[in-house]
């Protein structure tokens, strides 16, 4: 478990870690390392420089203005489950966040450094996909957004460009009569989501009048599932058990704990799951 | 003094470990040292056209990059070998560097010395092997088929033995007439042991003496030291010293002997210089020798009243590319004859081929070969009290050996020397409320998608290894016995050397309790040195729950020696007759005359002044015991699992796990009920978790603990224990021994468990681990 050899560079803000970005090619960016170092260790990843941005205080936090919360990427996973704002604001974040791992890895682990990674057993971002949030990337040549559906590309592939650095992320705050859950069905080695379904449901009057579920785990990114038919119901377990049966995945991902096919079913049954509990914390 | 026997006293081994100055082997420095990378291969099955190490040797810092060509130059035997022959057992050489053919992913091909670890493994990626890829074969069963890719010329169809125990006909005869009959053909899945400290050694070789020291992670250092200079470097066995400092776990992976230990002691002899390997997590999984991996076909005959007539088992057990140090006894003196369980079995038959894989070599690992044996005579008495009717607890009572028949002759050579079954089973019902579970599991079964069952695990080991003469007769090529010097000092505290060397258990804290009880003193006047050859005289080591039953047995051996001689000193210094002196609470008195009597200091000062001393007695009060013990040990319970399955998914849930076991006589109870919980959780983690898995090609893909789940403390529940004490007949201190009952008894438990809850399924067996994906589609075919 020795690394390659590498250079080691401390940013002390965004500015000079954009500079050092442009000066080293290949160069990887560090925060919390949880996910980077260990892929040093076993030479999966052996870049030439790491620049180490884990102690840019100014990408740490997490504040709540307009309806909408902001969380900076080096915010670590543990502060974000032990966040009042989010627990009033965006319950089912912090919630997803403290599935994360186990305690070391939450006090280490940022949401930066894990939706960088974009491990597809990651519980944050079928979260981010389901609160619609958007995520901000800053370049030499200025700052730009992307939707969370968008960021996620592929298995370990992400829309952050080379010269990028990921600042923070903007989600909607749930409202008043919106229910949310994250549900974990966890790998027994990695601790990683075999399955990990984010539903969110929103009631009037008695009657279902907006409802998400975004499932992680089943293919590379985040999978929506369209769940609109639970719109004007009542949502009965039934009418959560359709909705939650049209997940569909055209490539699910599989290995020697669960298949592709397993992955799918499990997704449909803790997505209702998922669903169920949002709804009863409406 | 209040007894120190069966007390928990707190473990002294603790306050170093915890606080992080315990000195493991890789903790270790030394003047001069460098560090050795190995070179593995990467195939399960090639040939070696040739090796180019000039690009490794070239970089600055790199001492020797040695391959199988240097071992030969070196005229040293260079193997690693075989300690328990079998009939006819075929025994192909496992060289230390591989020559010409690599017969499993992490064979050994060549090894980087360099002046520190990141340039050795930066070496280690310029040595340039040109492999010829052959066919490989990782299945056990797929090993024996015709065609079968070979693994060594000269095991045809990879047999490595065939070996039977019991009657056949018999067992036919009993299955040609039975009223019942339960099947089964089922897996036991390969495990890796997984110690926390992965195994490391650091060799020191002098040149100017001849010397070489080794410290290594060892859990037998004397006889890694007869292994590794008889077989593999060529020392004479006095010029080599081992040390195993602080050992952080084995479950058996640091019995054996190993190429790689081996390979560092060559590197430090070839450099004159101390040199230090220490184990990636990866290299562990690779080559630490692995557990079970057998096939079995079994079968049970029982008559119209439910009592066993026959027993028939039939097993494929697989041994790796080489037979590792202990490997045949494994699945075969350590397993065949423990099928007989608790129960009276008037015929039994057990057939094993051992077979060669592509694989790392498999080995003994926490229970060896008795957690499987265990696993097909339980999952056989699930099956018994289903088609009986009787269910699993009647079943199992029906036919225990009766109290009254100890010693009771298996018919598979084991003599059982005591054991009485039944209230450990009561004991476990009353604990866990069976009838109410009953009730419980009634009302859920068409009621909702979680199903709850129980299940149960009776089982027997035989541990306390064992006598001499009879492990001898069956092949092995060491003795069993275990050794103890205890030595009295001037000022009355005391010394233990024992031959049992700890990698965890607690050794210190315990043995020091044995001696503290016998000689009536504080445990703390009491220290125990093991692990270091120069150090103890001889010993055996630590595995097969042997430490107390024979190392302790052998401790008490000596107490009792120091004991009677000090009678004579202090009958000479009270003028009275030695036959009339009794020891009582730390001291000699004269019978019938209390106040005549001399402490334990008086007497031992004495032994080592002698100005007033007996003739014919030497001075000193020491003694050293060789205890052989007369049998194995036979501990025994009952276990009992409730799980709830979640019939949706497939998950499982731990609800209950109640323990009742009979491990004899107990030294310390926190000790016992610590080794329980790492059994258990070892033996609950095979039957949900624990899956090494060899794909076609043979490449390991459980080989990060990214893949291959050990159980975490979050998986698993508070265990209920609870105990019965049937004391050992035949050793002093009357205990049998406990570190593996948990592995032994619990994957037959937990599984029975799960099984038990898919009754209106139709189910009746799902191979282990049951994860959540095999139990859902169990249910749903």
């Amino acid at each position: 478990m020795y690394p390659a050899q590498f250079d080691y560079r401390r940013a002390g803000s965004v500015d000079e870690a954009l500079s050092l970005l442009q000066e080293n090619e290949d160069a990887k960016l560090m925060a919390g390392g949880h996910s980077l170092i260990p892929m040093m260790k076993l030479r999966l990843a052996q870049p030439p420089v790491v620049i180490d941005i884990g102690r840019l205080n100014e990408l740490k936090g997490i504040s709540e203005a307009g309806g909408s919360v902001r969380v900076g990427s080096l915010t670590t996973h543990a502060d974000i489950a032990a966040s009042d704002v989010l627990a009033a604001h965006c319950p089912v974040l912090a919630e997803a966040a403290g599935h994360i791992g186990d305690a070391q890895v939450r006090n280490r682990g940022t949401i930066g450094g894990n939706i960088a990674h974009a491990d597809p057993g990651s519980d944050i971002p079928p979260v981010l996909v389901l609160l619609g949030a958007s995520v901000h990337l800053q370049s030499p040549s200025g700052t730009r957004s992307v939707a969370a559906g968008d960021f996620f590309q592929d298995l370990l592939m992400t829309d952050v460009g080379e010269d990028e650095i990921l600042t923070h992320v903007d989600a909607p705050a749930l409202g008043a009569g919106t229910g949310s859950a994250y549900l974990k069905f966890e790998h027994p080695a990695s601790g990683y989501a075999v399955v990990g379904a984010a539903a969110s449901v929103t009631v009037q009057g008695g009657r279902c009048t907006g409802a998400g579920l975004v499932v992680g785990g089943v293919s590379a990114t985040p999978t929506a599932v369209d769940v609109s038919s639970l719109v004007g119901t009542d949502l009965s377990d039934d009418a959560i058990a359709a909705a939650a049966s049209g997940l569909d995945a055209e490539d699910p991902i599989g290995d020697i704990f669960a298949s592709g096919d397993y992955r799918v079913h499990v997704g449909k049954v803790y997505g209702k799951r998922a669903l169920a509990a949002a709804r009863d914390r409406a | 003094m209040a007894r120190v026997l069966g007390t928990s006293i707190k473990r002294r081994e603790d306050p170093a470990l915890i606080t992080g100055r315990g000195k493991y082997t890789d903790d270790l420095k030394a003047e001069g040292l460098a560090h050795a990378v190995i070179v593995r291969s990467p195939y399960a099955h090639a040939r070696i056209r040739g090796i180019d190490t000039s690009a490794a040797a070239a970089l600055p810092g790199v001492l020797a990059v040695l391959t199988a060509r240097d071992v030969a130059a070196a005229g040293i035997p260079g193997v690693v070998p075989v300690g328990w022959l079998l009939p006819d057992l075929v025994t192909p050489a496992h060289p230390m560097i591989a020559a010409d053919t690599v017969r499993h992913v992490g064979d050994a091909v060549a090894v980087v010395v360099a002046e520190d670890r990141y340039l050795a493994r930066d070496a280690a990626d310029r040595v340039a092997v040109d492999y010829e890829p052959l066919d490989a074969v990782a299945d056990v069963v797929a090993a024996l088929e015709d065609g079968a890719p070979s693994v060594h010329e000269e095991a045809p169809g990879n047999v490595a033995f065939d070996w039977e125990i019991g009657e056949r006909e018999p067992v036919d005869a009993a299955f040609a007439s039975a009223a019942h009959t339960v099947e089964l053909d089922l897996r036991n899945n390969r495990l890796i042991p997984h110690a926390i400290e992965p195994r490391a050694v650091l060799a020191s070789y002098d040149s100017s003496t001849g010397e070489m020291t080794i410290h290594m992670t060892s859990q037998n250092p004397h006889v890694h030291r007869l292994l590794m200079t008889l077989a593999s470097l060529g020392m004479p066995e006095h010029k080599v010293r081992i040390v195993a400092p602080e050992v952080g776990g084995g479950f058996g992976s640091k019995i054996h002997h190993y190429a790689d230990e081996a390979i560092v002691g060559l590197c430090s002899m070839k450099l004159d210089r101390p040199v230090k390997w220490t184990a990636t997590r990866t290299e562990t999984n690779l080559t630490d020798a692995h557990g079970r991996d057998h096939s079995t076909r079994c079968a049970l005959a029982l008559d119209a009243d439910g009592r066993i007539t026959g027993l028939r088992v039939d097993t494929a057990a697989a041994m790796g590319a080489y037979l590792s140090t202990f490997a045949p006894a494994v699945p075969t003196y350590l397993y065949g004859t423990l099928m007989s369980g608790q129960y009276d079995i008037p015929a039994i038959h057990c057939h094993v081929t051992g077979v060669f894989t592509h694989t790392t070599p498999v080995d003994a690992y926490r229970g060896a070969g008795r957690p499987e044996a265990t696993y097909v005579v339980e999952r056989l008495m699930h099956l018994a009290g289903e088609a009986t009717g009787l269910g699993p607890v009647e079943v199992r009572r029906r036919n225990f050996v009766s109290p009254d028949a100890f010693p009771y002759q298996t018919q598979v050579a084991l003599a059982y020397d005591s054991g009485n079954y039944g209230p450990a089973m009561d004991r476990a019902l009353e604990m866990i409320g069976y009838e109410d579970l009953r009730s419980q599991q009634a009302s859920r079964r068409d009621n909702g998608a979680k199903q709850i069952g129980i299940g149960f695990s009776s089982y027997i080991e035989a541990c306390g290894l064992a006598p001499s003469a009879v492990v001898g007769s069956l092949g092995a090529q060491a003795g069993q016995w275990e050794s103890a010097d205890v030595r009295v000092h001037p000022t009355a505290s005391v010394t233990v050397y024992t031959g049992s060397s700890s990698h965890g258990q607690g050794h210190e804290t315990t043995f020091s309790q044995i001696v503290a009880d016998r000689l009536g003193i504080d445990p703390e006047a009491v220290e125990v040195i093991h692990g270091d050859t120069d150090l103890v005289q001889f010993g055996m080591g630590t595995y097969g729950s042997r430490s107390a039953a024979v190392g302790g047995s052998a401790i008490a051996r000596s107490v009792d020696k120091i004991i009677e001689k000090g009678k004579k000193i202090a009958a000479h210094l009270l003028e009275a007759s030695a036959e009339d002196l009794e020891y009582e609470d730390g001291s000699f008195r004269v019978a019938g005359s209390p106040d005549r009597s001399l402490g334990l200091g008086d007497v031992a000062l004495q032994a080592y002044l002698a100005h007033n001393y007996p003739d014919d007695l030497e001075p000193g009060l020491s003694a050293t015991s060789f205890y052989d013990p007369a049998n194995f040990t036979y501990p025994f319970g009952t276990h009992v699992c409730v799980v709830e399955v979640d019939t949706e998914t497939g998950s499982i849930e731990l609800l209950r796990y109640a323990a009742v076991d009979d491990v004899g006589n107990v030294i310390n109870p926190m000790i016992v009920d610590g080794q329980l919980h790492g059994g258990l959780a070892q033996g609950i983690g095979q039957a949900l978790w624990e899956n090494a898995v060899y794909d076609e090609s043979g490449q390991l893909v459980s080989g990060s603990l990214m893949d291959y789940a050990v159980p975490k403390i979050h998986n698993l529940i508070p265990f209920e224990l609870d105990r019965t004490t049937t004391p050992c007949p035949h050793n002093p201190l009357g205990v049998k021994g406990v570190g593996e009952a948990g592995a032994i008894a619990s994957p037959a438990a937990v599984v029975n468990a799960v099984v038990d809850a898919l009754a209106p399924f139709g189910i009746s067996h799902i191979d282990m681990p049951l994860t959540p994906e095999k139990v859902w589609r169990a249910v749903n075919s």
